[in-house]
């Protein structure tokens, strides 16, 4: 009996409905930020252009991506008491090794990004996931959670900015789109929006949009 | 259950795993990470008369533009033998005043004109601000100006290294009339457009303005008695 179960998981394909789900889910439903409220923080302070947000949005992918995998791999020896320690020490290397990768490789970006990098270490989304999913679940669910939910926190990320670049500065990815005969009427840059306040109040509309499509998501009185 | 010693050996096998592996990564990575700085050097020195260099022809154009660099202590005296491109800025203004040291990049003009590049450091409001300066050769008068910072906030104090506020030095002044060093202040609430020693700060990063203005005073500082012999020289 037990052996028939073995290999029916075995047999449940990379792509199921479940797995899927897992990926999915965290882009809307389950967003990590504009249903669970987690990582705000970040999401206030690098999207005043696309660039950061874009490349932030990558490596806390990459991070919960990997973390959720290594911490999924070596879950059964994980010693309970302990738990926290070693899920904080596996999310600090990976942050080191990606804040080293950014100096390395793309190093302009990594600049902007300065304390951000290494405050993904502190992002809640990601222990939050380690703690509910990869503690107890087997790697491949782990993965796909893990990247479904940095991709659910850098989706946000990259509406923000892209909202924040185009009215604040008027440009999109540094390069100027509003064009020159808009300034010459009047239209000026919204400097407001450059600030931090204005990314919440970017956060609470992405919120409202969602849950009026999304009636689900709306308590019940 | 765990036992203590499970969970001691457990803990120290993990750390020493990740260390190793952390070492191997920076270890691996350095050279290309301190390449980009020496390239970032370079642009920056570049950028301050107006050479637009990319990472890829920032060695070519800097041997071509950059003629000579040397060493001065604070009395204006030239120092032979001390490099002046690794020198660093940081460590030298930790010294007393009379034992700094600062390097001088000359830069020779597609126009034929001379300029003369100094580095610049100071405190922002997250972390260190620093930038470029480059003098004409009347030794007053700005040509060009970089800044770059460690953190400052984005869209607020990170401002200081855009065009629109690198711009706004040019033709500024370092001396007075009678020749006094008065460097030159970022002004909060704007300068005034006749102002040769003022500039605009930046709208919601009056610190790092300020920072910017204390630098500038700062490190200019060094140069002064420099300056003076070099223009009574003329």
């Amino acid at each position: 009996m037990s052996q028939t179960q073995a290999i029916n998981a075995e047999r449940e394909p990379l792509f199921s409905a479940k797995n899927l789900k897992l990926l999915k889910g965290p882009l809307n439903t389950i967003n990590p930020i504009t249903v669970q409220v987690l990582g705000i923080c970040s999401a206030l302070a690098v999207t005043a252009q696309i660039k950061p947000a874009i490349v932030m949005a990558l490596s806390v992918t990459i991070v919960t991506a990997f973390s959720n995998l290594i911490i999924s791999l070596i879950r059964n020896t994980i010693p309970p008491r302990i738990r926290i320690i070693v899920q904080l020490v596996i999310i600090a290397a990976l942050v080191i090794i990606v804040d080293q990768i950014l100096k390395a490789y793309v190093y302009d970006v990594s600049k902007k990004l300065s304390v951000f990098v290494g405050l993904i270490i502190t992002n809640c989304i990601i222990m939050g996931r380690l703690e509910a999913f990869a503690m107890s679940n087997k790697p491949w669910p782990s993965l796909l959670d893990g990247i479904g939910n940095g991709l659910g926190y850098g989706i946000i990320l990259v509406i923000v900015g892209f909202f924040r670049e185009i009215l604040g500065s008027g440009k999109l990815y540094g390069m100027t789109v509003i064009p020159k005969f808009m300034y010459d009427i009047g239209y000026v840059d919204n400097g407001l929006v450059i600030l931090p306040p204005m990314a919440l109040i970017a956060i609470g509309v992405i919120i409202w949009v969602q849950r009026s499509r999304e009636k689900e998501l709306i308590e019940k009185q | 259950m765990y036992s203590n010693r499970y969970i001691f050996i457990y803990s120290t096998v993990m750390v020493v795993v990740v260390a190793i592996i952390l070492t191997i990564v920076a270890v691996a990575l350095k050279p290309i990470q301190d390449n980009n700085i020496r390239i970032e050097k370079m642009q920056n020195i570049l950028a301050t008369i107006h050479v637009d260099a990319s990472v890829k022809d920032a060695d070519m154009l800097y041997m071509k533009y950059i003629s000579s660099s040397f060493t001065i202590n604070s009395k204006g005296d030239s120092l032979p033998g001390v490099e002046a491109f690794p020198l660093d800025l940081a460590l030298e203004l930790k010294k007393p005043f009379d034992q700094q040291r600062f390097p001088i990049f000359v830069a020779s003009l597609d126009d034929g004109r001379k300029a003369y590049v100094v580095p610049m450091r100071g405190k922002g409001l997250w972390g260190p601000v620093w930038g470029y300066l480059a003098l004409m050769d009347d030794y007053n008068t700005v040509e060009g100006a970089v800044f770059d910072h460690k953190g400052e906030t984005p869209g607020l104090g990170a401002e200081i290294n855009t065009q629109m506020f690198e711009g706004q030095f040019k033709g500024k002044q370092i001396f007075d009339e009678q020749g006094t060093y008065t460097s030159i202040k970022v002004v909060k609430g704007g300068a005034r457009d006749d102002d040769l020693h003022g500039v605009d700060a930046i709208s919601g990063g009056t610190i790092t303005s300020n920072a910017v203005s204390d630098m500038l005073y700062d490190c200019l500082k060094g140069y002064v008695e420099f300056f003076n012999h070099q223009k009574e020289k003329k």
